[in-house]
């Protein structure tokens, strides 16, 4: 029977390879009911990009730990805005400095979610925030 | 039906190769959204130019990385390859953790290469629904090659024969008497063998007897016994290459085997046999559920079965009576 359900990628863009919290988040994601891509440690903005393209995917969960996070993010969602998939949702996560949050804002990420910020509330966000496309 | 121009177009820009119009294809068909089926309908057509290849194997075997392996191997002969990943939905939240992408990572930005992950949604075969109107999808798109990747299976998961021409099973030594555990099921449908970590304990035993179990398979002269390839070493590239082409050619030769023989045509027989059950399934079963669901017959029904005032069969008779009217 018909049923749209929600489909998530968590990914981490750029040389940060600490990927326990985007593993976490992943498995979070998984048992409140999503289908969760996940992509692996190393890559690209224009890896992200295109998978989540492919995977059709309604949120991309970027996280980043390194520092790279200003251009790393923005990256991301300029690839696909210029794919025309700018309805997708993009995230963000990891070690992000106060002074930066506008900034990604400002690029198109709708939220970002740093340290000590708890599981559920993670999924409650997702669940008011992201609808699965009609 | 006249076909909608919408649903045309659509189909227009698959079959030039459009990604996003594709993925967003196969989205609606795993959703079970009934207008995708109008746009299958176009580019059913353009369909059935390419192999398509089932890769089948308990979990851990190793089918990720062989597929990512494959998927550089074709390229090199410049064919375009598509991916249909599988993993499992959890019966407890309906929510996946779809892992089979993060080995083929370093092909995302390829052109050539489109991979896509797939949840079981409850699907018991080992695939997902939507993996034959999903192979349709990238068939129509032009890829040469269409690789599925099952969920890890066990031993009655052999549902991948109904939807490829060349199955290769995935086997790994040291999971104790796997000839015994899986002999009846998943050991029959094999077109290759490939024994991958073959170097780990068990590795000869584990050939040893796949070699004996083929030597019992009665095979027709000309027939095809499935060859067993032993890949040692994924970390030594050159042998793991060097066994890699091998496979690669292996399944090239299977379907050109299928091809001479005309067995590809017992295949698609087969497969399209089961395709219009599942389309009258589709048509006939669902609209008739969803009218009993809606009136409230179907829980009626139930509560008939538990007082015994009634039986399964007579109530479905009963049903097929005032639905099936040319039937009965």
């Amino acid at each position: 029977m018909e049923e749209r359900k929600i489909r998530i990628m968590v990914a981490k863009p750029g040389l940060d390879g600490h990927d326990r919290g985007a593993r976490v988040l992943a498995r979070c994601f998984r048992d409140a009911g999503f289908e969760v891509i996940y992509t692996g440690c190393h890559q690209t903005p224009e890896q992200i990009a295109a998978s989540a393209i492919q995977e059709d995917v309604d949120l991309v969960g970027l996280s980043c730990l390194s520092g790279a996070h200003r251009y790393l993010f923005r990256q991301v969602v300029e690839l696909l805005r210029q794919q025309g998939a700018d309805d997708v949702t993009v995230i963000g996560g990891g070690i992000i400095p106060d002074e930066d949050f506008q900034m990604l804002y400002d690029a198109g990420l709708k939220a970002i979610f740093t340290p000590g910020a708890s599981l559920d509330s993670i999924v409650e966000w997702v669940r008011n925030n992201v609808k699965p496309r009609t | 039906m006249t076909p909608k121009s919408e649903d045309i177009e659509k189909a227009r820009k698959i079959c030039k190769g459009d990604v996003r119009t594709a993925s967003r294809l196969i989205r609606d068909l795993e959703d079970q959204i009934p207008e995708a089926k109008a746009t299958i309908k176009q580019l059913f057509p353009h369909t059935g130019k390419a192999h398509i290849i089932g890769l089948t194997g308990p979990p851990g075997a190793g089918k990720s990385t062989l597929i990512d392996a494959l998927i550089a191997s074709f390229q090199k002969k410049n064919k375009t390859v598509g991916v249909l990943a599988v993993d499992p939905t959890s019966p407890f939240t309906g929510g996946a953790l779809l892992g089979d992408r993060i080995r083929m990572q370093r092909h995302a930005e390829n052109p050539g290469v489109f991979v896509r992950s797939l949840a079981t949604r409850g699907a018991l075969g080992g695939l997902s629904k939507a993996v034959g109107d999903a192979v349709y999808v990238l068939d129509a798109m032009g890829k040469d090659l269409i690789m599925i990747e099952t969920v890890g299976t066990g031993q009655q998961e052999v549902e991948i024969i109904n939807h490829s021409h060349t199955v290769i099973v995935v086997l790994v030594p040291g999971m104790g008497d796997e000839i015994q555990a899986i002999k009846a099921g998943i050991l029959e449908i094999a077109d290759i063998f490939v024994i991958n970590k073959a170097n780990r304990d068990g590795g000869g035993q584990l050939y040893s007897e796949l070699m004996a179990m083929l030597d019992m398979t009665k095979i027709p002269a000309g027939g095809w016994r499935p060859p067993i390839i032993r890949i040692e070493n994924v970390f030594e590239p050159v042998l793991f290459q060097e066994k890699l082409e091998e496979l690669s050619a292996k399944i090239d030769e299977h379907h050109q085997y299928l091809v001479d023989s005309q067995l590809l045509g017992d295949r698609l027989r087969r497969k399209s046999t089961l395709e219009i059950n599942e389309a009258l399934r589709v048509c006939i079963l669902e609209p008739v559920l969803k009218e009993l669901v809606k009136t409230g017959e179907l829980d009626q029904m139930a509560e008939k079965l538990i007082r015994k005032e009634s039986d399964p069969y007579t109530l479905a008779e009963d049903v097929a009576r005032r639905y099936l009217s040319a039937v009965h």
